[in-house]
């Protein structure tokens, strides 16, 4: 299988995923052998942040020099030429004559599939204003099958801000290929819009709540994220929600043994530190994952692995 | 008055039924080489509108694909083909599965309201009509796609 480009996570059906992912746990089993593989020796990635991600850009920059190539690009647009008013698709045409892959991350919604149409050369999205990440979905779904060897017949509650979190969005439909059953645990006002309930409520079941505890003893996993105080009109409401969306040791009491604890990162408070040391926690692993995925899908726009 | 007939031509493509006032609209859409015959008759008297537009296209028979991408503004028009001043064709314009460079996107931060690159857009229902943007992948109502077009 090949493809070209990684801009959304709607391209993606469950077969390229599964490729994706195995790609992934290929070339981490080499990595844990080799520590730097090299599958990309001699290309050049440009890594273009038009806004700063540092985690991403990072965990991009660490897959490719791991797949033995080398990264150019910048961090933010202040000090390039966009800053003077240079044209996105001026900056892609000038880039890809410097390297063999480009990675993006954009402010503005539809720039990474904008870029891979003027680019000749394979283009990722790292994020497009709040339309997609699809290098984070496809993380996120490795975590899992890494810790527990399998996604099918598991329990995944996604918590918090699912209303305009992207990487809720994805997820789901991503989780939807396969056969789970997945909770949405939201305050009021936040809940996962209609449309993408609508889209995948026919694949899977869907239990929509807003109470938190009561859902934790039945999930495998728990995927918090972000709820930004910016939602919420009174700040005595968002104090409120914060508090009873808290992740910590009492609230865990009747979870599940081998119940894994995801989030996107970085978190403000939505889990308390001392979760951090309990076999529940998998958001550092999660980070980790960052990067054999990303070098699966490096490896297979460049056109490095079979 | 009489009805105007829609046939007057020889050969060529006569769009009739386009609501009043949007004849010219119609025709800058349809974007049609500069040296056509193009006759464009406003606010005719129609049975079924009241009023309409009529364009007639003298020598050029017009594809479908050309045609219905007028459907966005035009969508009671109806498309005569002539021939030897006869009525061969009569076809209802259809909205296409994809719109390309008539409307904006309405989403203020879709990268194509600030690059030189047509707007496009998928059509994920046609009655009610849905748009799916290509680029920000936001979707666009019928009242949101009238209001957007360029
Ligand atoms: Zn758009």
């Amino acid at each position: 299988m090949k493809f070209q480009d990684v801009i959304s996570i709607n391209d993606f059906g469950k077969e390229e995923i599964e490729y994706v992912l195995k790609t992934a746990e290929r070339l981490e089993n080499e990595l844990n052998e080799q520590k730097i593989l090299q599958y990309a020796k001699g290309k050049v990635l440009a890594t273009l942040f038009f806004e700063p991600s540092t985690r991403t850009r990072l965990s991009f920059e660490s897959a490719m020099h791991r797949l033995g190539g080398s990264v150019i690009g910048f961090a933010e647009a202040s000090s390039t030429s966009v800053k003077k008013g240079e044209s996105l698709m001026d900056t892609i045409r000038t880039v890809e004559k410097y390297a063999d892959v480009i990675v993006i991350r954009h402010p503005r919604e539809g720039a990474a599939r904008l870029a891979a149409e003027v680019a000749e050369v394979p283009v990722i999205n790292a994020g497009d204003g709040a339309n997609q990440h699809p290098t984070q979905t496809l993380l996120d779904l490795y975590t899992i099958k890494k810790e527990f060897g399998r996604i099918n017949g598991l329990k995944i509650a996604l918590l918090g801000d699912l209303k305009y979190g992207r990487t809720v969005h994805s997820l789901a439909k991503a989780l939807s290929y396969y056969n789970v059953k997945l909770y949405f645990i939201a305050p009021q006002g936040l809940e996962m819009p209609r449309h993408i309930i609508e889209e995948i409520s026919d694949k899977v079941e869907i239990t929509e709540t807003s109470d938190l505890e009561s859902v934790i003893p039945e999930v495998d996993v728990l995927y918090a994220t972000r709820i930004q105080k910016e939602r919420f009109p009174d700040p005595a409401e968002y104090n409120k929600i914060k508090g009873s969306y808290r992740i910590d040791l009492k609230i865990l009491n009747g979870a599940k043994e081998t119940l894994k604890i995801m989030h996107p990162l970085p978190r403000v408070d939505e889990i308390s530190y001392e979760v951090d040391k309990t076999p529940y926690s998998a958001y550092f692993q999660q980070v980790w994952s960052g990067v054999p995925v990303r070098m699966a899908l490096l490896s297979i726009v460049l056109g490095v692995v079979e | 008055m009489k009805e105007l007939k829609v046939s007057a031509i020889n050969k060529g493509t006569v769009i009739d039924h386009i609501p009043s006032g949007k004849g010219l609209k119609v025709l800058e859409i349809l974007n049609l080489p500069k040296d056509s015959t193009i006759l464009v008759a406003i606010n005719v008297k129609s049975r079924k509108l009241g009023k309409k537009d009529i364009i007639k296209v003298e020598g050029k028979i017009l594809s479908e694909d050309e045609v219905n991408k007028i459907a966005l503004i035009a969508p009671t028009a109806t498309v005569n083909i002539i021939d030897k001043w006869e009525v061969v064709d009569k076809k209802k314009v259809e909205v296409p599965d994809e719109i390309v460079g008539i409307i904006k996107c309405a989403n203020p931060n879709c990268i194509t309201n600030y690059e030189e690159v047509k707007p496009k857009f998928k059509v994920i229902s046609k009655k009610p009509l849905k748009l799916k943007c290509h680029y920000c992948e936001r979707t666009m109502e019928e009242g949101m796609v009238v209001k957007n077009l360029l």
